[in-house]
């Protein structure tokens, strides 16, 4: 039986997973204790929780479960982490790079940092959302301190060249910082391996709660340390103070636990749900795929259907709950600024859909979206002058647009 | 953003939706807005020799509130003459429709299709453009 609106909105939040609830629920009335209690046996329960977590998610990313820093989430994560490096590091110099389409949590505090003198080069990306390795190296300045380039793109999916960043970083001492929020628990992710010195993600956008999330910040080769940008009672080895939020850190620690033994088996079914979603859509005369089809995320798809405009579409498309690139689902008006930074001309970049399945999504339910898109598109088309006028044959580059 | 039930009614069945021949010289046609600022309208009206708008069509590409705007515009167009179209306001459009403030430029738009419609009717018939076409903005 479907359950309706269809929820394909996998990237802005996911449901949690009932194991995870379970998990926590113990942790909000019996094992109520505070972590920092180390006195008795309320503090001890709440204190083993936590580093029981700290395991289970060392255990995804292969890191020690002391590199770990809990924090409220992602963008509290990416905060502290470039906020923190931008302080720590002042004596040997003030550069950052990253790249025009990142999160708004990383752009906007490199907008902060910029602001305290801080020097910021935001690198290009390419028609498919890709950075320039070469330009990445050739940014790099004897006052370069930080790159900080996300994992996975929340709006395209794209997966950048971490390991090549990381390896680029290596070589010039420079640290690599990488916003992982919708890469982790959907794709390997070993910072290791990837040569990442410090990296943000979150639980609610892997089947956890919410406000919870963690940075992960290096402790050998090199030792990283972050200037806290909360003070107080010195938690997390000084990084980051507040009482933990243990029930939260014990549902990321489950929800790691589950994408790390069921990663391989949800990601073969999604990419298989995805991919028929996608090659049905794309069938549509006049639909095109945003983002590199090969470097990406296994659950997310975005689609531009030319002709007609994002947030009339997804009005039209009211039984399943998406995302548009559309200017008018935000208060600024402005189409998707990384769908503009990929070089899409703004009625594009107007007219895409974002898709994003997890685990719980069906099959029945992607039968479902693929006819619901399709008669909505269809119909809108019937509706829009400029699908009119592109049957005509007419060149809407070279109509005189009154423009408003 | 949650939809008055009235922008719901014109998105899901649009009224007068379709296309006049634009060759006659009673059509006036109306194009305006930008495909890159995510709203066009095209609104077509068609009057006869006491200057009465027999007929109204609109294509409309854009948001549930500018495709409600046109369909509403043609509602009301048909059965007026040529200076009472003239007189429709925007603000009438989001009032009738309860557009939120984000959504007023969508009436706007609706009210300069109606009267870069009249004009290109005008101009057609021999008479004076209208000084007043484009003000908005």
């Amino acid at each position: 039986m479907l359950k309706f609106p269809i929820y394909l909105d996998n990237n802005a939040t996911t449901p949690m997973d009932p194991r995870v609830l379970e998990a926590m629920l113990p942790y909000f009335t019996n094992h109520f204790g505070n972590a920092a209690s180390r006195n008795h046996p309320f503090g001890w329960a709440a204190e083993e929780a936590v580093d029981y977590a700290r395991e289970q998610i060392a255990a995804l990313i292969n890191c020690n479960p002391k590199e770990l820093i809990f924090t409220s989430g992602a963008t509290e994560s990416d905060n502290l982490a470039i906020k923190g490096v931008f302080e720590m590091y002042a004596s040997k110099g003030n550069h950052i790079i990253t790249a025009t389409t990142e999160h708004k949590a990383v752009l906007d505090t490199c907008k902060h940092i910029e602001k305290l003198g801080g020097q910021v080069t935001y690198l290009q990306v390419d028609g498919e959302g890709l950075i320039n390795l070469q330009e990445l190296e050739a940014a790099i300045t004897d006052k370069t301190i930080l790159i900080s380039i996300m994992y996975g793109n929340n709006e395209v999916g794209v997966v950048q060249p971490i390991r090549e960043i990381g390896a680029i970083a290596k070589k010039h001492g420079v640290l690599f910082f990488s916003d992982a929020t919708q890469a982790v628990g959907k794709i390997p992710v070993d910072v290791e391996a990837d040569g990442i010195d410090l990296m943000a993600f979150s639980g609610h956008k892997m089947y956890g709660p919410k406000g919870v999330g963690a940075l992960y910040v290096r402790r050998k080769n090199p030792r990283v340390k972050v200037t806290a940008q909360m003070d107080g009672g010195g938690h997390e080895r000084g990084m980051r103070s507040g009482t933990l939020n243990v029930p939260g850190i014990v549902g990321l620690g489950k929800a790691c636990e589950i994408c790390r033994t069921d990663m391989a088996s949800d990601t073969a079914r999604i990419i298989a749900m995805r991919d028929r979603l996608e090659r049905e859509l794309l069938q549509m005369e006049e639909s095109y795929l945003n983002g590199n089809k090969e470097s990406r995320l296994p659950h997310v798809s975005n689609i531009s259907f030319k002709y007609v405009e994002g947030e009339g579409l997804m009005m039209g498309v009211k039984d399943i709950a998406v995302s548009s690139g559309s200017a008018c689902t935000s208060a600024s008006l402005e189409p998707s600024y990384v769908l503009k930074a990929m070089g899409m001309s703004d009625d594009l970049a107007h007219s895409s859909l974002r898709f994003g399945l997890s685990r719980f999504t069906t099959e029945e339910e992607v039968n479902y979206a693929i006819n619901h898109v399709k008669e909505a598109v269809t119909k809108l088309r019937e509706l829009s002058p400029l699908w009119e006028m592109f049957k005509e044959g007419i060149d809407l580059d070279s109509v005189e647009w009154a423009e408003h | 953003m949650a939809y008055s039930d009235k922008v719901i009614d014109h998105y899901s069945n649009p009224r007068n939706v379709g296309t006049l021949d634009k060759s006659k010289s009673n059509v006036g046609t109306g194009l305006v807005g930008a495909p890159e600022c995510g709203d066009v309208m095209r609104l077509q009206i068609e009057v006869d020799e006491n200057q009465v708008i027999t007929d109204a069509k609109f294509k409309t590409f854009g948001c549930g509130s500018a495709i409600a705007s046109s369909s509403l515009a043609t509602e009301w167009l048909k059965g007026k003459t040529v200076d009472e179209a003239l007189a429709i306001d925007n603000m009438e459009i989001v009032e009738e429709l309860a557009l939120p403030p984000v959504k007023i430029h969508c009436s706007v738009l609706a009210e300069d299709a109606i009267k870069s419609a009249i004009n290109d009717y005008r101009v057609k018939n021999g008479l004076e453009p209208l000084v007043e076409a484009k003000a908005h903005h």
